[in-house]
């Protein structure tokens, strides 16, 4: 019988994180990955955070395929031909140990393979699970296409992203709503490096990433990005499945709309589109995250929802469970046992940790965004229209302009329902 | 009965891109993967061992990321992989690539003889189709180009199909020989999940210069005479029949046409 200690199903940076830890201490574990290689199936924008990778593999800075160090972070709220915009730059981010980085997942994922097989893990490409085998109430293996296909182990992590069929079908969850998922899509913008950093104002080698509300997504709820690597332009947006589907447009207009928005045009003009995705990213937050353990079974990364939308954090959430994940695992190899109670370590863990504290202090928030359309059609806006008035030199006295403002603000909705909306997202965000 | 098999990593055809400039390939984009005729070329040998015994190794020239089709074919049944890779490699043009690759199989025959060698019709991304008979002349083995089919082997001589403009003929060539061969050669199959493990635990032997005692100045970018002018599609030739029937009646009818011609 073909029997392992651990088999981990989809070679994304959770599953990799997983099969890491463990292949180091030892154990014997298997990555079934669909993918022509891990990575190929990978899509993201992407930020990838420094410290939780480090906690893996310290200084991998040295020898990972990365873009840029990010040294700045722009935030841009978006009129139709106005912006607001604020930001933070640090050049000690320039230099190690750095903040986070761009990266391309397709080679990023595949480096990370690498190290994974060094440590000892096993990756097996091309090869798509269908399904944990169970035997009396216990997850013991897992059903691929293959002939002979049934691969048992002690324990399964299931890390195989955003649609998890494998947790679907063991009952962990139902198929997500559209308001629980994100459609994504971005693309790759070719132009040279020197191009990208006269645009984007930085040194050589440095990288910015600018986040884009507002306007930038129709007043929908959601983001888009901009981020820079060596020679490519990385932008896109993601919008909420069912607001999306509501308004009608296809995502790909609003891709368009976005390139063409004369505050991003100049930004990247004369590049070359050379690569498009779109992916679903989880939107659902607190609320939405599975069971995460179960007898002889653990859930990690997207696959669980882990995901903070408000932060765009993902990938540094999919490390860390995969690594809390695989320490809960070590644990009860060493007891000879693999029930839901030896491993539920991991789920206290989690919990405990900023991945499950982030998602619960917003735990209402993109709820209340989602229900509420004013916080992106008004509010966002009238954001646009105070800066305005503020900065027109017009002859007004100033007193007049900050009352004006308010109104703006606040005058749209009547003042008590403003003020009361407006405290309410507040409130589900502290 | 041992089987050698060339493989090629070449770029995803469909999802290569093409520099509108330059009209050269931009490789980098593309994913990876072994050359569709070879990959054919893998599954007939294994279906020639499944018939006759013996065993398949397969051969490549490249960077050390070639592994990845290598273990592909263990997983596809093949027994062992070598991978030729060095610096000096780097640049090589179809002369030198088959220089290389045969002083590969010369060193894979000192341990253990080879009965025959096969190659995929073209690479899809050099498209020379030189490979395989450059490597065939310098093994002094005869060659047979555009295989079809494997109609039998036997008593130490194989009868095969050669796929022609409009047809086929059948020729039989004693062996040890090399074919280069068309898709229709095998069905690809599925690999089962104990030969992918199989493949990934696989490590692949790889050979440097000094292993295969190949001569530096016939490799690389100073051992490839070869320069690119221009890159374009050859117009397709037209006319031309098939004569069938004995070579008395054929050549009655071809003569007969030719005197049509003249007159
Ligand atoms: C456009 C976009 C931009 C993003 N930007 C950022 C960003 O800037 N920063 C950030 O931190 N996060 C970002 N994210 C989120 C981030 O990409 C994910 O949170 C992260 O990739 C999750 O990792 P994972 O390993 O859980 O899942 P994935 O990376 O999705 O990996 C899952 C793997 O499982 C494989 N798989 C799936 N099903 C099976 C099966 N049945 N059998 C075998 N294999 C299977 C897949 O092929 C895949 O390789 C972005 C996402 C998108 C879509
Ligand atoms: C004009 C020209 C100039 C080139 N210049 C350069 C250069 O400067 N630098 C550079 O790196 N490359 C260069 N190349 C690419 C390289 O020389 C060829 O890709 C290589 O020699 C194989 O030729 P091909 O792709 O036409 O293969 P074909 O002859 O079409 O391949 C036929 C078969 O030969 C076998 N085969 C071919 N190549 C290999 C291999 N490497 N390993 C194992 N089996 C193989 C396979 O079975 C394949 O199906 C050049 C190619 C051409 C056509």
């Amino acid at each position: 019988m073909n029997k392992y200690d651990v088999i981990i199903v989809g070679a994304g940076v959770a599953g990799l994180s997983a099969a890491y830890v463990l292949a180091k201490a030892g154990v014997n574990v298997v990555v079934l990955e669909r993918g022509l290689n891990p990575g190929s199936k990978n899509v993201m924008g992407g930020v990838l955070y420094r410290q939780m990778m480090e906690e893996l593999i310290p200084e991998f800075w040295k020898d990972a395929p990365l873009e840029r160090p990010i040294v700045e972070q722009r935030f841009w709220l978006m009129g139709k031909d106005a912006v607001t915009s604020g930001g933070y730059k640090d050049l000690e981010w320039s230099k190690p140990p750095y903040n986070n980085f761009t990266v391309f997942r397709g080679k990023f994922d595949a480096w990370f393979a690498s190290k994974c097989v060094e440590a000892g893990a096993l990756i097996i490409n091309e090869t798509v699970a269908v399904e944990c085998i169970v035997k009396e109430g216990k997850v013991v293996g897992v059903r691929t296409t293959r002939p002979d296909g049934d691969l048992y182990a002690n324990v399964v992590i299931l890390a195989d992203g955003v649609n998890s069929l494998l947790a679907r079908r063991l009952g962990f969850h139902k198929e997500w709503r559209p308001s629980q998922v994100a459609l994504a899509i971005m693309e790759q913008i070719k132009l040279p490096a020197l191009t990208i950093e006269e645009r984007f104002n930085v040194a050589s080698g440095q990288g910015v990433t600018i986040e884009l509300y507002g306007d930038a997504t129709l007043g929908m709820m959601g983001t888009a990005f901009i981020y820079t690597n060596k020679e490519h332009v990385s932008i896109g947006c993601g919008t909420l499945l069912s607001q999306l589907s509501q308004s009608k447009i296809t995502p790909y207009d609003l891709l368009d709309r976005l390139k063409q928005h004369p505050l991003v045009e100049p930004l990247i003009k004369g590049g070359e589109a050379v690569e498009y995705y779109a992916h679903l990213i989880p939107e659902g937050g607190y609320h939405s995250v599975p069971k995460l353990v179960g007898n002889g079974v653990m859930i990690i990364g997207d696959a669980a929802q882990l995901v903070n939308g408000i932060h765009r954090e993902g990938s540094n959430l999919a490390m860390t469970s995969g690594r809390l994940a695989a320490e809960a695992y070590l644990i009860a190899h060493r007891v000879g046992d693999f029930d839901e109670r030896m491993l539920s370590p991991y789920a206290v863990a989690i919990t405990e940790s900023y991945v499950i504290k982030d998602l619960k202090k917003y735990k209402n928030a993109t709820h209340i965004m989602e229900k509420n359309p004013a916080y992106f059609n008004t509010y966002l806006p009238a954001v646009n229209e105070a800066a305005k008035e503020f900065l027109s030199v017009d002859g007004r006295p100033k007193r007049s302009k900050q009352w004006l403002i308010l109104k703006r603000f606040f005058g749209h909705r009547g003042w008590f329902r403003s003020l009361w909306e407006i405290i309410k997202l507040g409130r589900s965000m502290k | 009965m041992h089987i050698v098999v060339c493989i090629k990593q070449v770029p995803d055809a469909a999802q290569v891109k093409i520099d509108p400039i330059t009209n050269t390939l931009d490789r980098s984009s593309a994913p990876a993967i072994l050359n569709p005729y070879d990959e054919h070329a893998v599954e007939a040998a294994i279906a020639i061992k499944k018939q006759f015994g013996g065993k398949v190794s397969v051969i490549s020239m490249g960077p050390m990321m070639a592994k990845d089709i290598i273990k592909k074919c263990i997983s596809m049944g093949a027994d062992a992989g070598y991978l030729l890779s060095d610096r000096s490699f780097a640049g090589s043009d179809t002369l030198a690539t088959s220089y290389i690759l045969t002083m590969g199989i010369k060193k894979i025959m000192e341990a253990d003889p080879v009965d025959l060698v096969l190659c995929g019709k073209q690479a899809v991304d050099g498209d020379t189709a030189q490979v395989g008979p450059g490597i065939a002349r310098r093994l002094n083995f005869p060659v047979l180009t555009y295989v079809q089919k494997v109609e039998s082997i036997e008593a130490g001589t194989i009868i095969v199909q050669r796929k022609m403009d409009n047809g086929y003929e059948i020729v039989s060539c004693p062996l040890p020989c090399l074919l280069t061969v068309e898709k229709d050669i095998s069905e690809l199959g599925y690999a089962s999940l104990p030969e992918m493990i199989r493949a990934a635990k696989y490590d692949v032997i790889t050979w440097g210069v000094n292993i295969i005692a190949a001569d530096t100045t016939k490799m690389g970018l100073k051992g490839s005479p070869t320069s690119v002018r221009k890159i374009f599609a050859p117009e397709e030739r037209v006319g031309g029949e098939p004569l069938e029937g004995d070579i008395k009646t054929v050549t009655g009818i071809l003569v007969s046409k030719v005197m049509e011609k003249l007159s």
